[in-house]
């Protein structure tokens, strides 16, 4: 196989996964789910962007940001910007005392549109702003952290500060942002209604098509030297220091790369739902995301979705039955992953499904196989998970 | 300067003049001067904390100097950062081998090619066939050709030390630091250490951290003798070991 295409893919095994993963969200939800189900997992994809950023930070860089939330948030409100000044044709607002601009503000006494939201008015703009405004901030953040050293630990506390600090101004500045409520009654894309089913159906395809392209791009860094870098800086960061290498650059950018996938995530999440509101980007949710790559596996991009998926489903199972439990279950998950299954799901499967697998097919006298190449495939199970037979 | 052409031949590569750091008033390196030749193999040698790590630590940048200098090759590296201290050409081994465990000994070593070194460089790095050549040739040198696709943690201690030394190796170092190069070893491996530093040491220098006086022989140029910050001694390995103040502090015990 062509190299590329490998590292791509991440070897047969990596092929497979995404090949089974593909299947699953393009052609099995798509077929048994309705209408209203399947808008409710596109929603859960466009968290699994976020979790599968945090795989490369988190479980390959060691960097745990605690404020993913942020970069969904910007993304998300940089598409509901445009969507919203679509929606505040002078036509259609000509009872506000100020026509042409979005409602809230005109219940905000403001008469002319902030010059923060002029670009908005174009489509291009807005789909470069929705990765560069989380790249920039995550940029900015990432040199005044890393090329400090700070530690692991004050990153974290750092990155929650932020996302609790973005809140309060999104909440704050209510002529500009919407305030609590966000940017609500989202209603067309250049003409195009997004909230008929069949435009819905068409967007949860291009929700799961970048998804699937962002997994490709993370496998892409994986297997490349800098994948083998990161891995490297966690078990030994001054070797890697004085090996000539700017340790700061490479947690900058996979810091970037995650924020990029988050600001994609939360554009796609405004395109679906039809709104964006402070409650996706304080700590909360920016926790609940770690939570999502915590219990797929931080160390597999597949199982990051997997528990974006998992985990969004008892919530929505647990909080219609029993709403004030859910907030505690979710914590006991998260203690009871990190505690006892650090390699969540993805870990599971590699110390158990495997092995399941192999007995069922009955051939007592093949064993398990360890993983060939694990080099190649970016893949790197702990030696304690590796399958002895 | 203006230092005839005959002259700069001989200047040191590496001079440390003055070289003061402080932790906290405790002086751990007091107004040192330390000069390596070129093709120099250069041993620093004395009692337990007398401040031996703590000069590498300043030469590398991974301590800040208190006051001093440290000239490389005309450069000044108490200003440098770390990894623009590497790449002028400064090599480092740490006293605790400090391999990638996890890596294979052919990974371990293409980590340190120096090549793809900046974000974009490593993402879209290739192992061309020159890398290829390139670690199994210092595979070979630090005797572990055979073991390029065994993990790095089952190496034996020994061969650990000698693979951090090939990792230092594919830089192509002007100036080679090894701390403690053969603590932990066998006597053969020990010998085995001594060939290689003596092969190694063609075209560039090295400064070494040693106790062992069997292998501080069998290698040394020049000896200096370090105690609480300062040089109490510096000569040829016979001149100091029979110099009464270094066994009186530690040649003696
Ligand atoms: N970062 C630091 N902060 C405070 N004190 C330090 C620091 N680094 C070294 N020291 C002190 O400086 C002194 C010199 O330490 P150093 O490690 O250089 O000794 P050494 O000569 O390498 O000893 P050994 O032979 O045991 O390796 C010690 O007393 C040590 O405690
Ligand atoms: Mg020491």
């Amino acid at each position: 196989m062509n190299p590329t295409l490998d590292k791509l893919l991440g070897g047969k095994q990596g092929a497979i996964g995404l090949a089974l993963l593909a299947a699953l969200i393009l052609v099995v939800f798509p077929l048994a789910l309705d209408a209203f189900r399947l808008n409710m997992v596109g929603k859960y994809l466009t968290y699994a962007f976020v979790a599968v950023g945090l795989v490369l930070c988190w479980g390959y860089g060691g960097i745990l940001s605690l404020g993913q939330g942020i970069f969904f948030g910007l993304g998300g409100y940089c598409m509901a910007m445009f969507l919203k000044l679509e929606a505040s044709d002078p036509e259609r607002t000509k009872i506000q005392s100020t026509p042409g601009i979005p409602d809230f503000m005109d219940w905000n006494q403001i008469t002319e549109l902030p010059l923060l939201w002029e670009p908005f008015h174009s489509l291009s703009f807005t789909l470069i702003a929705v990765v560069v405004v989380p790249v920039l901030l995550a940029l900015v953040i990432g040199i005044a952290m890393f090329k400090r050293r700070v530690g692991d630990v004050y990153f974290s506390i750092v990155t929650q500060a932020i996302a609790l600090i973005l809140t309060v101004l999104i909440i704050g500045q209510q002529g500009l942002t919407g305030g609590v409520n966000g940017i609500t009654d989202l209603r067309t894309l250049k003409g195009w209604d997004i909230r008929s089913d069949e435009a819905k159906l068409i967007l949860y395809f291009v929700s799961a098509a970048l998804l699937i392209g962002c997994i490709l791009i993370a496998r892409f860094i994986i297997a490349s030297k800098l994948g083998r870098l990161l891995l490297a800086m966690r078990d030994k960061e001054e070797r890697v220091r004085f090996s000539g290498y700017d340790v700061a650059s490479f947690k900058i950018f996979v810091f970037c790369v995650g924020a990029a996938f988050a600001g994609i995530g939360g554009a796609m999440f405004t395109l679906q739902v039809g709104f964006m509101s402070p409650s996706f980007v304080g700590i909360v949710p920016s926790i609940e995301m770690v939570i999502f790559a915590a219990v797929g596996g931080r160390l597999s991009l597949l199982g990051a979705v997997y528990g974006a998926l998992l985990v969004n489903f008892g919530k929505t199972y647990f909080s219609e039955s029993f709403p004030e439990l859910w907030l505690y279950l979710m914590g006991g998950l998260f203690i009871v992953v990190v505690m006892y299954f650090p390699n969540g799901l993805a870990g599971l499967w590699d110390s158990h499904g495997k092995r399941c697998l192999a007995r069922l097919r009955r051939k007592p006298q093949v064993l398990v196989t360890p993983p060939p190449a694990v080099i190649a495939t970016g893949k790197r199970p702990t030696p304690e998970l590796e399958t002895t037979p | 300067m203006n230092s005839p052409a005959g002259f700069q031949a001989a200047k040191p590569v590496l001079a440390i003049e003055g070289l003061t750091v402080s932790f906290d008033g405790f002086k751990a390196v007091n107004d040192l001067n330390l000069y390596v030749d070129r093709n120099e193999v250069h041993v620093v040698i004395g009692p337990n904390g007398a401040g031996k790590t703590t000069v590498l630590d300043l030469i590398c940048g991974k301590t800040r100097a208190t006051a001093g200098s440290i000239d490389f090759d005309g450069r000044e590296l108490t200003k440098m950062r770390e990894y623009d201290i590497v790449r002028a050409g400064v090599g480092r081994k740490f006293q605790n081998p400090s391999i990638y465990e996890n890596l294979t000994v052919f990974e371990n070593l293409e980590m340190s090619y120096p090549a793809g070194r900046k974000v974009f460089g490593a993402l879209f790095f290739k192992r061309t066939q020159e890398v290829i050549e390139r670690v199994e040739q210092v595979a070979q040198e630090i005797m572990l050709g055979d073991h390029l696709h065994r993990q790095a943690e089952l190496l034996s201690h020994g061969q650990k030390q000698w693979l951090e030394i090939g990792m230092l190796l594919m830089q192509d170092p002007q100036l080679l630091m090894l701390d403690e190069p053969v603590a932990g070893m066998s006597v053969s491996e020990r010998v085995a250490t001594a060939d290689l530093l003596n092969r190694i040491s063609q075209g560039r220098s090295v400064l070494v951290i040693e106790h062992d006086m069997e292998f501080v022989k069998s290698i040394a140029h020049r000896v200096t003798v370090l105690h609480q910050g300062k040089v109490l001694a510096e000569g040829s390995m016979e001149a100091v070991q029979s110099n009464p103040k270094v066994i009186e502090v530690y040649l003696g015990h």
